[in-house]
């Protein structure tokens, strides 16, 4: 119930929509009413455009995240807990972090080609720095005391680092990857409207050019929900790993 | 070679000359210790009395490994400190819990480590977590126990691994009097049964001389021993705290530490 009042706003505008496209107040051209988008994601969905599109958009999607993920928070650790690592690559970082990734897509194009591969490689690049300056920030935090409690308890200096500067860093490093996952949803789409033959991007480019505007928004608030409910269902999944903070 | 020495009647810790700078990126050193030498027994209670700021951490970070010893020496059975270990367990001041595991999981952790199977480890995780009060509250996390139970689960996890020695570094100042009674006659039953090399550090005086055999009272900062008063009570006599030997001992005690807290206190004021 809570949950309707919460999104009541969503409805209007879906009602607006389909009435202005109806009304004519916007041409059907720049606008089709939302009914006929509906019945259009539920051809593509017939057709299993969507499917197949939508599991390659999400193979490329996981993976170039996974990795980021991985190698982004190894590194942060890494620069965080030694100083050579940090004096090698903390500049490096601190200049590319603020560089727009997507001027990265004709480069990992130029290397990979227009297949997976590329896209896989821009969203890993893309999406790592977030990660890793989060784990840096947080495992710089760690609590002196309880790196000296693990130490005098037994554990050796590497299980040290899993079992209290990984945790320590931990939620920095959730919040990082939150960015990291938005980010991927863009840089996504975007490599996939300029460079693909598959894939959700692909997809909207593709209808856009066909005149199939119907089908096209029907895939543009797809990607939209899609993009709504990973951060919805990444934000339950901080929530339980950080239960631990109340 | 440790059980040698420990039977010979040797000092279980000698420290001679230490010194301790510290050093940090911002501002000027500080000079926390300066020439501090004592030896502690083994089985030994001794307390370690002296003004706030003094250096008492910084000492008992010291036997523990956790600093370098860079002027003097510190040896542990005979042999100099390398490090952190499990021999010598440690209470922190300020608990140093890991807040993402649970009161179980905390005083599991170290047990881990030592190896005896899992469900000896878990009865034996029980039982300390009983003896310092806190049955009910093992899947508590740290951030939902007040500053006594967490200081009560970090001594848990302590006992629990059976040092050879334990540090213990205001381990009751975040408790209520009563509670702070009732841990003190509990430690002292513990050290009885099984009695170990206790260093522990306090600012209470009547704690002090109440647990320990021997009270070595700090100088304000840098950090000396100014005497080590020995303190000839019989712990046995659970009346012990009103006998006027008792009183006695505390104000004399009381009378060392208030210059030193003095004299820390006209540092602070005229710098
Ligand atoms: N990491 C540090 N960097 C610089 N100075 C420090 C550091 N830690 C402690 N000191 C200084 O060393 C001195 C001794 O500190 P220490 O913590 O050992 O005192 P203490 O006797 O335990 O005090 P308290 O009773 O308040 O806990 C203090 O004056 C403090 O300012
Ligand atoms: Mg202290």
């Amino acid at each position: 119930m809570s949950l309707l009042i919460r999104y009541l706003p969503l409805v209007f505008l879906a009602a607006g929509w389909e009435l202005a496209a109806r009304l004519g107040l916007i041409s059907q051209l720049a606008l089709p009413p939302l009914s006929h988008v509906a019945l259009a994601w539920l051809e593509m969905l017939k057709s299993g455009e969507l499917l197949a599109n939508g599991a390659s958009s999400l193979w490329r999607g996981g993976a170039g995240l996974g990795l980021a993920i991985v190698v982004g928070a190894a590194l942060g650790i890494a620069m965080a807990w030694w100083q050579p690592v940090n004096a090698a690559l903390g500049p490096l970082v601190e200049v590319l972090y603020p560089m727009p990734k997507s001027a990265l897509i004709p480069v990992t194009v130029l290397w990979l080609g227009f297949g997976d591969g590329s896209k896989i490689l821009l969203i890993f690049l893309g999406c790592m720095l977030p990660v890793t300056l989060g784990a840096f920030n947080g495992a710089r935090g760690s609590d002196q005391a309880l790196v000296w409690s693990a130490r005098s308890m037994g554990a050796s200096p590497l299980r040290m680092l899993w079992d209290v500067v990984v945790p320590s860093a931990l939620p920095e490093m959730l919040n990082g990857i939150r960015t990291a996952l938005a980010l991927a949803f863009i840089l996504l789409v975007s490599a996939e409207l300029i460079v693909a033959r598959e894939g959700l991007g692909y997809l909207i480019g593709f209808l856009g050019a066909n005149g199939t505007y119907d089908a096209m928004f029907a895939v543009v608030l797809t990607v939209a929900f899609l993009g709504f409910a990973a951060d919805r269902a990444y934000q339950t999944l901080m929530h339980r790993l950080l239960r631990w903070r109340e | 070679m440790q059980q040698h020495n420990a039977g010979s009647g040797g000092p279980q810790i000698v420290i001679e000359g230490v010194n301790h700078l510290y050093r940090p990126p911002a501002g000027r050193p500080v000079l926390a210790l300066e020439d501090v030498s004592l030896q502690v027994r083994p089985r030994e209670f001794l307390a370690l009395l002296g003004p706030s700021g003094c250096g008492k951490s910084t000492l008992l970070y010291l036997i523990g490994g956790f600093l370098p010893t860079e002027t003097g020496r510190i040896l542990f059975d005979g042999a100099p400190i390398a490090g952190p270990g499990p021999d010598r367990g440690i209470v922190f001041q300020h608990f140093a819990l890991f807040p993402w595991k649970t009161v179980r999981a905390n005083v599991l952790y170290a047990l881990e480590k030592m190896g005896p199977p899992r469900e000896q480890r878990a009865k034996r995780a029980q039982s300390f977590i009983d003896l310092v009060g806190l049955t009910g509250f093992e899947d508590s996390y740290p951030s939902q126990l007040s500053g006594g139970m967490k200081q009560r689960t970090a001594i848990a996890r302590t006992l629990a691994i059976d040092p050879k020695i334990l540090l213990m570094d205001e381990p009751f100042g975040a408790l209520d009097a009563q509670t702070r009674h009732l841990m003190q006659s509990e430690l002292l039953a513990i050290w009885r049964k099984s009695p170990k090399t206790v260093v522990f550090v306090t600012h209470d005086v009547q704690e002090a001389v109440y647990l320990a055999d021997r009270v070595a009272v700090m100088t304000a900062r840098p950090g000396r021993i100014k005497t080590i008063v020995d303190i000839r009570l019989d712990k046995s006599d659970p009346n012990v705290a009103k006998s006027s030997a008792f009183i006695d001992t505390v104000d004399q005690v009381w009378g060392l530490v208030r210059d030193e807290a003095i004299k820390a206190q006209e540092a602070r004021l005229s710098p």
